[in-house]
C-alpha cells in the first residue's frame, strides 16, 4: 500500500503511527503506577480503620476486632536486627576480601559468579537450606535464631555486591596516597577505604534488610509460627513476623481479618518506607561531604 | 595481571611465613579472615546442593523417578499417594507464561519509552516509582491479588473459582515489570548513540528508530531480561500461595485453582509433616526440581548478558 501512495502521504502515515505509538507508550508506562496507586488505595481504604492502639498492644485472636501484631512486631524487631548484626560485619568483609585483597585468581572468579548465581536463587530455597541445616542439624529449634541465620544467607548477596559497589567507586589515588604515607594494606583499608565506603555500606544493608523485612516464604518453610501468644524469652524461643502474620490474616475468609491484614500491611509499608528514606538521607548526607 | 597477582600473592605469602613482626602476622591473620568471610557464600551453595541432593535421593529410593515425571496427580498428602510433580510444574509453568504476558510488553515498551522518549526530568520521577514497585513485599502484592484483583475477575467472569492462576499470574506480572524494564533500559542506554543518529539522518522517525534500531541492537539484553523474569515468576512463592490456591490440579484453565511448586512447600510448611517422612521429603524433592529450573534459566541470562557486552565494548 505504501509503495502506490504518494511520498507526502507515506510521511504523513509514518508520523501517525509515530504519534500513536507514543500513546501506546505513555500508557504502558502508566499501567505499572496506575497499579501502584490502586495497590496503595486499596490497602489504605481497607486498612486505616483498623490503625488503632489495640493493633499494636494485642497478641492475635479468633476474633478479628481483638487481633493484633504485638507478638509479630516484636518478633520482627528481634529477627531483623540479629540478622542485621550477622550480615553487616560478614557481607562487609567478603566484599572487602574480594575488592581490595583477593588476587585476581581462579578462587576470586569463582566466589564472585557464585555470589552472583546466590543473589538468583528463590527464596524459598533458602527456607529449606535453613530448615535442613539451622533446625535439624545444628538442633536451633524454629527459633528467632534460626530465622536471622536463614535471612542472612538470603540478603547477604545484597550486601556483598553493593559495598562492592561502593568499593570500586573509591579513586585509587587516595589509597595509593596511604601506602605512600607507609600504610599497611589493612590500614589503608580501615583508614581510607572503609570511611569512604561507609554511606554504601550502610545504604546497600539498610535496602537488604528492608527486603528481609518482607520475607515471607523462607520464613514459613524454616517453620515459624502463624499464632504466637506470648514475647520471645530469649534468641531459641518460637516466634512470627510481621508478615506472616499478615498471611495468615489475609487467608482467612472473615473480612474482618482482611481489614487486620490491610492495617498490618500499613504499618510494614509505613516500617519500609522509614528505612528507604534512611537510606536516601544517607546517601545524600556523605555525598555531599564526601566530592572526589 | 596475572604477574601482580602472582606479586601480591607473594607478598602476603611472605607476611605470613617469613615474617617476624606482630604487625605483618597480625594484616595476615585479618586478611584470612576476610578470606573466610567471603568463603561464606560458597558454603551457602554447597549447603544448598547438598541439603537438596541428600534428601532429593532419599525420596527417590522411595518413589521411582518414573513416577515422579510421568503421574499425572501429586497427592502425597492423602491417603492414596501419587507423587507426579507434573500438576505442580505445569501450574508453575502456566502461571509463569501468564505474568510474562503481561510484564514483557508493559516492561518492554515502559523501557522503550524511558530510554528514548521521556524527558529527563519525567525520567527522574518515573523511574523511582518503579523502584517502588520493585521494594513492594510479595506478602502485598498476594494480598492485592486476592482481595482486589480477583472480585474484579470475578465479576466479569463469574464461573471463576476464588483463588485461580489468572489473578496471580495478572499481580506477579506487575511486579516482575519494574526487573524488566530497568534491565531492558540499561541494555538499551547500552546501544551506541551513534547507532540512533545514523537512523535518524536517515529520516527516521523516533518510533522507527526505537523499534527497528535500539530495540534490535540491545536485543540480547532484553532476552536476558525476559528470562530473568521467567526465573523469578517460577520462584515466586507468596502470590501464588495467596491467590492460586492448594489444590494441586492438572490444569490449563486460569480461571481455576492451582498449585505452584513454591506454594506447595508453603502448604506443607504450614502443616506440621513430621521430619523424615516420605511427604516431608517431597518438599526437597520439588526444592530440587525449582533450583535446577531457576539455576538454568539465570545462568542462561548471565550468558546472554555477558555476549551483549561485548559486542558494544
Amino acid at each position: 500500500m505504501s509503495a502506490t501512495a504518494s511520498p507526502k502521504r507515506h510521511a504523513l502515515l509514518r508520523k501517525r503511527k509515530d504519534i500513536a505509538f507514543q500513546v501506546v507508550a505513555v500508557v504502558a508506562t502508566s499501567i505499572a503506577i496506575a497499579m501502584l496507586v490502586l495497590l496503595l488505595v486499596d490497602v489504605a481504604r481497607r486498612g486505616f480503620g483498623g490503625l488503632d492502639l489495640s493493633l499494636f498492644t494485642n497478641y492475635p485472636s479468633r476474633f478479628p476486632d481483638q487481633a493484633g501484631l504485638k507478638s509479630a512486631l516484636v518478633g520482627s524487631v528481634f529477627v531483623i536486627g540479629l540478622t542485621a548484626a550477622f550480615a553487616l560485619p560478614l557481607g562487609v568483609a567478603a566484599a572487602v576480601y574480594l575488592e581490595e585483597i583477593a588476587p585476581n585468581s581462579w578462587l576470586k572468579a569463582i566466589i564472585q559468579t557464585n555470589i552472583s548465581n546466590l543473589a538468583g536463587v528463590p527464596s524459598i530455597v533458602y527456607g529449606l537450606l535453613g530448615l535442613e541445616v539451622f533446625v535439624r542439624a545444628m538442633q536451633l529449634d524454629r527459633s528467632i535464631i534460626t530465622g536471622a541465620l536463614t535471612l542472612t544467607l538470603l540478603i547477604l548477596p545484597i550486601i556483598i555486591i553493593a559495598t562492592q559497589e561502593g568499593l570500586r567507586a573509591i579513586p585509587s589515588s587516595f589509597r595509593e596516597a596511604s601506602y605512600a604515607l607507609g600504610g599497611t594494606k589493612l590500614q589503608t583499608i580501615g583508614a581510607v577505604v572503609l570511611p569512604m565506603a561507609l554511606p554504601s555500606m550502610l545504604t546497600g544493608t539498610i535496602l537488604a534488610l528492608s527486603r528481609a523485612i518482607g520475607e515471607t516464604a523462607p520464613l514459613i518453610t524454616i517453620g515459624a509460627l502463624t499464632f504466637i501468644a506470648f514475647l520471645p524469652d530469649g534468641l531459641r524461643a518460637p516466634f512470627t513476623v510481621l508478615p506472616i502474620q499478615i498471611f495468615n490474616w489475609i487467608s482467612r475468609p472473615q473480612a474482618g481479618f482482611h481489614e487486620r491484614a490491610a492495617a498490618g500491611i500499613l504499618v510494614l509499608l509505613a516500617v519500609l518506607l522509614l528505612m528507604n528514606a534512611a537510606a536516601i538521607i544517607l546517601r545524600n548526607r556523605y555525598q555531599r561531604r564526601a566530592q572526589w | 595481571m596475572r604477574q601482580s597477582a602472582a606479586l601480591s600473592a607473594r607478598r602476603r605469602g611472605r607476611q605470613l611465613w617469613f615474617g617476624l613482626n606482630t604487625r605483618s602476622v597480625a594484616e595476615g591473620a585479618v586478611q584470612n579472615l576476610l578470606l573466610l568471610a567471603s568463603l561464606v557464600s560458597i558454603v551457602t551453595t554447597v549447603g544448598i546442593v547438598a541439603v537438596l541432593i541428600f534428601e532429593t535421593v532419599e525420596f527417590f529410593q522411595e518413589v521411582s523417578i518414573l513416577e515422579f515425571l510421568t503421574d499425572r496427580q501429586w497427592t502425597p498428602l492423602f491417603t492414596q499417594q501419587h507423587f507426579g510433580i507434573a500438576p505442580l510444574f505445569t501450574a508453575t509453568v502456566l502461571i509463569a507464561v501468564g505474568a510474562m504476558t503481561v510484564a514483557l510488553p508493559i516492561g518492554l515498551v515502559t523501557a522503550i519509552y524511558l530510554s528514548e522518549y521521556a524527558p529527563d526530568r519525567l525520567r527522574s520521577i518515573v523511574k523511582p516509582i518503579l523502584e517502588v514497585l520493585a521494594g513492594i513485599p510479595t506478602i502485598v502484592y498476594g494480598y492485592f491479588a486476592l482481595l482486589f484483583i480477583t472480585p474484579i475477575l470475578r465479576a466479569i467472569f463469574p464461573q471463576m473459582q476464588t483463588f485461580n492462576a489468572a489473578s496471580a499470574a495478572i499481580v506477579m506480572g506487575i511486579m516482575i515489570v519494574p526487573y524488566i524494564s530497568s534491565l531492558s533500559e540499561e541494555a538499551m542506554g547500552a546501544v551506541p548513540r551513534s547507532l540512533r543518529e545514523a537512523a535518524y539522518a536517515l529520516g527516521s522517525t523516533k518510533m522507527e528508530v526505537a523499534t527497528r534500531v535500539v530495540v534490535p541492537a540491545a536485543a540480547s539484553g532484553i532476552v536476558a531480561a525476559f528470562i530473568l523474569g521467567v526465573s523469578r515468576a517460577i520462584g515466586e512463592t507468596m502470590i501464588v500461595a495467596i491467590a492460586a490456591g492448594q489444590q494441586a490440579r492438572l490444569s490449563f484453565n486460569p480461571l481455576q485453582g492451582m498449585e505452584t511448586m513454591t506454594a506447595y512447600i508453603v502448604q506443607v510448611s504450614l502443616g506440621d509433616t513430621p521430619t523424615g517422612t516420605i511427604e516431608f521429603k517431597t518438599i526437597f524433592a520439588v526444592g530440587m526440581a525449582l533450583f535446577l529450573m531457576t539455576f538454568l534459566l539465570n545462568m542462561a541470562s548471565r550468558w546472554l548478558l555477558r555476549r551483549f557486552r561485548e559486542v558494544y565494548q
